[in-house]
């Protein structure tokens, strides 16, 4: 019974009420909004977006930050255009920036782990390298011209009306659910991000953790740079510029702190979907992407003082026999 | 004879590195040195000098201001518009008006750093977004023009203090060094300017000190978003046309001038005469990779990126070699100190 009582006021039972009266709203307001046509097109036009945000609820709960993602993401999409302008089989290219992807998390891990810089400096630095090195590559050139399975990863139904790119996520958001809360290395994870000396007097050895985190982070984000060109059906420079604001935003929002050690995957989701329909509502109410970036600034702002709320809301709801 | 002091030598050192890169482009660009390449890196460092200076303070109390490049085309607008409107104020009020709107914008991000001790990062990369969302919804996407200000404002940008065979000393250039000089004179030799550095070097400390920690992180967002107010009207006045997009991406260069000039991204240390360095060297390479025939201008974004990663390690590195040093000459044997960042490896 208080088990039931605490989850249904939880961070994640506040993120539900929020998201059902979202929906709500959103049906109220536009005949088109629950149509399952404009929930899975709800969904395709910011896959890449939530599929790195999985990635980056790991780094986060860690300790961490990775600004660069959204780098990576156009350093993968302005690579594979390139090795497609050379010649190469969109089938080799494919792996090869997958491993371009894990090499730029490599590299941020060396300064973090290695050096011992804080990861908010080291991906502030290579958020404007790797984007330096993506405009290098395509410089001022827009290409495209994949092959047609190529774009149809992104572009077309696979089973049902869902194309690959969202059914991919369905099973990474399994997949991260299983990791992080059932397996030995998301408690490593947790208990990183809430104390590190804790985690190292405890025999976790941290930089594998933290290396393995931050490697993963621009791996998904690789993939979701390829997913981008796959969806969009070309690249440019500014392939993903500031998908940061958003993909941090979910996950503060989703309640992992900023300082580490708290989080979890349902939340993540919950978030996903609140700022998708917030940003779908909004597409529909016609304001422009400016104002909703705007709206998504004051959003993350609001999030990253979820334990401010968070530490209110449990003071209003529980007894303080029920906190402990 | 005394040997230098560290931050002397740091400053020799990025003055070398400033004079090697002339050196080296001169001998790769034909005509390179010339009036003009002064007279264009003057104009444009004076510019982005302001907000580097602000940004300093920031980074002293270890914190960032991503919000610096929104405030600058916000003011930018904002007092274009007013200029607009009100043709007739009096020059000297117009300055002072736009860099009142930044402190206020910089007060915003002030009070939600200071009040909730929440990541300065994370905040200044919501008001980046929210302060250029304003920029938009007020400006509705129309632009400033020329055409639209009283002429006295873009003649100051092109007005000379002096003029020496080709080499043209501006007046905005001056009134951005003397932002510099005033800086450094607040933050070497004032009480007021050496708390930002011992709320960065040790706030624990500071604390105890007396010092006022909230007041004085408050304090260093003010002073950024009024100098990024400064530069908003430098801003107007060197090109005339606003845009919606004006100043985005300059928080980047800011945060590269400040890191590269030798200010410690973890607060505590550093000067604003590293800064004026930092940006100057920024610029010239900038610059001059336009004109570098062997390699792409698309190559810019990428070298400030590597560099500004060179310069926070190198720093990283220095810093902890000292510690060890003066580890050792206190405690023979001792084992150094944490590393400032507190992620030194087990």
């Amino acid at each position: 019974m208080t088990a039931l009582r605490e989850r249904l006021t939880s961070w994640e039972g506040f993120l539900l009420l929020v998201l059902v009266l979202l929906y709500a709203w959103n049906a109220l307001a536009s005949p088109v909004f629950l149509t399952l046509g404009n929930q899975v097109n709800l969904f395709q036009l910011s896959i890449e977006k939530v599929i790195v945000a999985l990635a980056m609820t790991f780094v986060i709960i860690n300790g961490e930050i990775d600004l660069s993602v959204a780098s990576v993401m156009g350093l993968a999409a302005c690579s594979f255009g390139w090795l497609h302008g050379a010649g190469v089989p969109a089938a080799a290219a494919i792996p090869l920036v997958l491993l371009l992807g894990l090499a730029c998390g490599g590299f941020n891990a060396f300064w973090v782990v290695r050096v011992g810089l804080p990861s908010l400096v080291v991906t502030l630095a290579t958020m404007i390298a790797f984007r330096g090195l993506a405009r290098v590559l395509v410089e001022d050139r827009g290409i495209g011209g994949f092959p047609a399975w190529f774009n149809a990863l992104g572009q077309k139904p696979l089973i049902g009306p869902f194309p690959f790119a969202i059914l991919l996520f369905f099973a990474m958001a399994a997949l991260a659910w299983v990791l992080l809360h059932r397996t030995v290395f998301g408690r490593q994870v947790t208990v990183i991000g809430a104390s590190r000396a804790v985690a190292e007097y405890s025999g976790v050895d941290v930089g594998r953790v933290k290396t393995a985190v931050l490697v993963a982070s621009s791996g998904v984000a690789a993939l979701a740079g390829l997913l981008f060109a796959a969806r969009v059906g070309a690249v440019r420079g500014d392939v993903a510029l500031g998908f940061e604001l958003d993909i941090i935003t979910i996950v503060l929002l989703g309640g992992v702190s900023i300082f580490g050690g708290v989080g979890s995957v349902t939340g993540t989701v919950l978030a996903i979907l609140i700022v998708l329909s917030l940003r779908n509502g909004m597409a529909l109410a016609n304001l422009t992407g400016h104002i909703q970036s705007g709206v998504l600034g004051v959003l993350l702002i609001l999030s990253v003082m979820v334990p401010v709320f968070r530490g209110w809301f449990q003071r209003v709801l529980h007894r303080p026999e029920a906190v402990s | 004879m005394t040997p230098l002091s560290a931050p002397a030598l740091r400053l020799l050192v990025l003055l070398a590195v400033l004079a090697l890169t002339v050196v080296f482009f001169a001998t790769q660009i034909p005509n390179y040195l010339d009036a003009r390449l002064f007279n264009r890196i003057s104009t444009s460092v004076a510019v982005i000098l302001p907000v580097a200076v602000g940004q300093a303070f920031v980074v002293l109390t270890r914190n960032i201001d991503l919000s610096v490049g929104s405030i600058v085309g916000a003011t930018a607008y904002a007092t274009g518009g007013l200029l607009g409107a009100f043709p007739d104020l009096p020059p000297l009020l117009v300055p002072l008006v736009a860099m009142a709107m930044g402190g206020c914008l910089g007060a915003v991000n002030g009070f939600l750093v200071s009040r909730f001790a929440l990541p300065s990062i994370i905040v200044t990369l919501g008001t980046l977004a929210i302060f250029r969302s304003l920029l938009v919804q007020f400006s509705g996407g129309a632009s400033i023009t020329m055409a639209s200000l009283p002429a006295w404002v873009p003649a100051f940008a092109q007005a000379n203090a002096l003029s020496w065979e080709g080499i043209q000393l501006r007046w905005m250039v001056l009134l951005a060094l003397a932002v510099v000089i005033v800086a450094h004179v607040v933050l070497a030799r004032t009480r007021a300017g050496r708390q930002f550095y011992a709320v960065g070097s040790n706030p624990d400390a500071a604390a105890f000190a007396g010092i006022d920690l909230r007041a004085t992180v408050f304090r260093a967002f003010v002073i950024s978003g009024a100098l990024a107010g400064l530069a908003g009207f430098l801003f107007l006045s060197r090109f005339g046309n606003i845009t919606v997009v004006a100043g985005l991406s300059w928080e980047l260069r800011s945060v590269g001038a400040v890191v590269v000039g030798g200010v410690n991204i973890f607060g505590g240390s550093g000067s604003v005469l590293g800064v004026l360095i930092g940006a100057t060297l920024i610029d010239l390479i900038d610059t001059s990779l336009v004109r570098w025939a062997l390699v792409s201008e698309f190559w810019r974004e990428a070298v400030l990126g590597f560099l500004i990663l060179g310069a926070v390690a190198l720093d990283a590195l220095l810093t902890r070699r000292l510690l060890r040093r003066r580890a050792r000459r206190s405690l023979p044997g001792a084992r150094p100190a944490l590393a400032p960042s507190g992620e030194a490896r087990p």
